[in-house]
């Protein structure tokens, strides 16, 4: 879809809006879209400085304009001491600030992002996600953002469309898909761990075909409780635990966030409450029940 | 786990390599050593190896015979004219079979492929004729122009693996960035394909020079590259070995300092 609307691939159904105007017919540099590809797509021959100056070159501004847009483009990414290097002197988070840099420089009406934090390792992804959101608010630019991450989708985004197999599955706010998924893909994608998905007997009692409640949702209790489970995996993570909870008889392996720390050993009898005011249903179709 | 590589299999391997080394090398050789020895000392039987007497008249003579001069500077303007002639039209070719494929990009791949296996005689009437039409025999412009046509496909196929290496991301982000379809050539794609166009001009570069029935059959006098010069005239092979020894002479020194690009030309893709 990213491909689409930067004029990458033809649009062969349906209508391509940017600030108004139909752009199906435009080339992609006439959009004025900026991407960042997930794995850059930085021009290698090129210093850093060169790179971002590409486009500005492309567009026949001045040099002492590409030079002052360069340096202010370098100052916000902590690049100004490597503009000089060559891209293979740098590490992956230095070079995903190249490419965000040669897409600011170009002052676009919109960002595209193509999962640019998939290639970095995890704590250098939570940096820059915090450098783009930091970009974003500075330079109040709509991005497009695609991710797999759902802690990425969550954190970062104002609104958020759920994508499968080519079909919008939802559109909302983050909070919106985290209360009221509309159906039990989104219900399944939004929120970590996952939600438990319950079907048979007990969802029937709610007059549906799948009921779903949250980790965060479930009471629990060693001596009494709605359903009776054996304790598998405790995952203590200090702030949380996760407990992964077996024969309850409703489904595989249910999992319960705790906050704080519990004391919970395998093999240990476990009683659960499901918090009733955020107990999700679905119908045949997977679809929301109101 | 490293093999174990014993003292004995690598001496016997090293007197392997000599061996086909020297092999290969040796009609060389044997031209550069007649080259210096008198007509009579060159069709003795048996031959004289090494202890005869060296002389350097059958380069005089040779020299003083023909225009060394003016067909090396045919050969180079031949050779290096048809390459950069076939260079830029096969760069377009090669990026819009790379990056942007049809349905018949691979047959079109292969059937110019197949022109190289057609024997030469076979369109040499038709070319004479057309040449002698146009009133351009014995001219440069037109070995330029067949030599470039000869080698054409060979320059296309082997920009074409150099630019399948090449990501399409790096190209799309320049179309993004403003890039036209000729910024995106000039300024992305041929340097970064440099160092595979570098071998590919030397490659065709070589091949042009040493390209014999085209460059001997249209040419007679005015155009007449080193191929032709050393073609026999009679039975002296002192003075054929001396003709010949100068017309590989160029290109031989070029092979030597390109050694390391010609390699990496020709194995390119093979590892990664």
């Amino acid at each position: 879809m990213l491909r689409l609307i930067a004029g990458l691939e033809d649009t062969s159904s349906g209508h391509i809006n940017i600030d108004g105007n139909d752009a199906r017919v435009l080339p992609p540099a006439k959009r004025g879209l900026a991407m960042a590809f997930q794995s850059y797509a930085l021009y290698p021959h090129m210093s850093v400085r060169k790179n971002i100056a590409f486009p500005m070159r492309m567009a026949g501004i001045d040099e002492a304009t590409q030079k002052a847009k360069i340096d202010a483009a370098a100052t916000a990414l902590n690049l100004t001491d490597y503009l000089d290097r060559k891209l293979g002197q740098l590490s992956g988070g230095q070079r995903q600030r190249v490419a965000i840099g040669r897409a600011i420089v170009r002052e676009p009406s919109a960002f595209l992002f193509d999962e640019p934090l998939s290639n970095l390792d995890a704590a250098l992804r939570v940096g820059m996600r915090l450098e783009i959101m930091e970009h974003h608010k500075k330079l109040q630019t709509t991005m497009v953002y695609v991710t797999h991450d759902q802690v990425e989708a969550m954190t970062m985004a104002d609104k958020i469309v759920v994508l499968q197999a080519g079909g919008i599955k939802q559109v909302g706010s983050p909070l919106e898909l985290y209360h009221a998924p509309r159906n039990k893909f989104v219900a399944g994608f939004i929120g970590s761990p996952k939600m438990n998905l319950i079907e048979g007997a007990e969802a029937a009692k709610h007059n549906a075909t799948t009921i779903g409640i949250r980790p965060e949702h479930l009471g629990v209790s060693k001596t009494e409780g709605l359903w009776k489970g054996r304790v598998g995996v405790a995952e203590h993570l200090g702030s949380d635990t996760f407990i992964h909870v077996h024969d309850t008889g409703l489904m595989d392996m249910m999992t319960v966030r705790i906050t704080g720390d519990i004391e919970a050993r395998h093999g240990d009898t476990i009683y659960l409450t499901p918090d009733m005011d955020q107990l999700h249903r679905f119908d045949a179709q997977g679809l929301r029940i109101a | 786990m490293a093999r174990a590589i014993t003292t004995q299999k690598k001496v016997m391997w090293t007197a392997l390599a000599w061996a086909f080394g020297l092999t290969m090398f040796f009609p060389i050789l044997w031209t550069f050593r007649t080259s210096f020895k008198t007509e009579a000392a060159a069709i003795s039987d048996p031959p004289v190896w090494f202890f005869f007497d060296w002389t350097l008249e059958n380069y005089v003579d040779v020299q003083a015979r023909s225009n060394y001069p003016k067909a090396l500077m045919n050969s180079i303007i031949i050779s290096v004219g048809s390459t950069f002639l076939g260079i830029l039209i096969a760069v377009p070719a090669a990026w819009s079979m790379a990056f942007v494929p049809g349905r018949k990009t691979k047959d079109v791949l292969l059937w110019m492929l197949s022109t190289k296996m057609l024997p030469a005689v076979g369109v040499l009437y038709p070319l004479v004729l057309l040449a002698k039409w146009l009133g351009v025999m014995d001219s440069r412009i037109l070995l330029v122009v067949v030599l470039m046509l000869i080698n054409l496909p060979i320059i296309v196929w082997m920009l074409y693996t150099y630019f399948r290496e090449i990501p399409g991301e790096i190209l799309e982000a320049a179309r993004m960035d403003g890039a036209g379809l000729k910024a995106e050539i000039l300024y992305v794609l041929t340097p970064m394909a440099l160092p595979g166009i570098a071998s590919t001009v030397l490659l065709n570069i070589i091949l042009a020079w040493n390209e014999a029935f085209w460059t001997i059959l249209l040419t007679t006098v005015n155009a007449a590259p080193l191929t032709s010069f050393s073609a026999p005239e009679g039975l002296f092979y002192a003075k054929l070995s001396a003709a010949s020894m100068m017309a590989i002479a160029p290109i031989l020194v070029m092979g030597w300092f390109s050694q390391k690009q010609l390699v990496r030309g020709l194995t390119f893709g093979a590892v990664k």
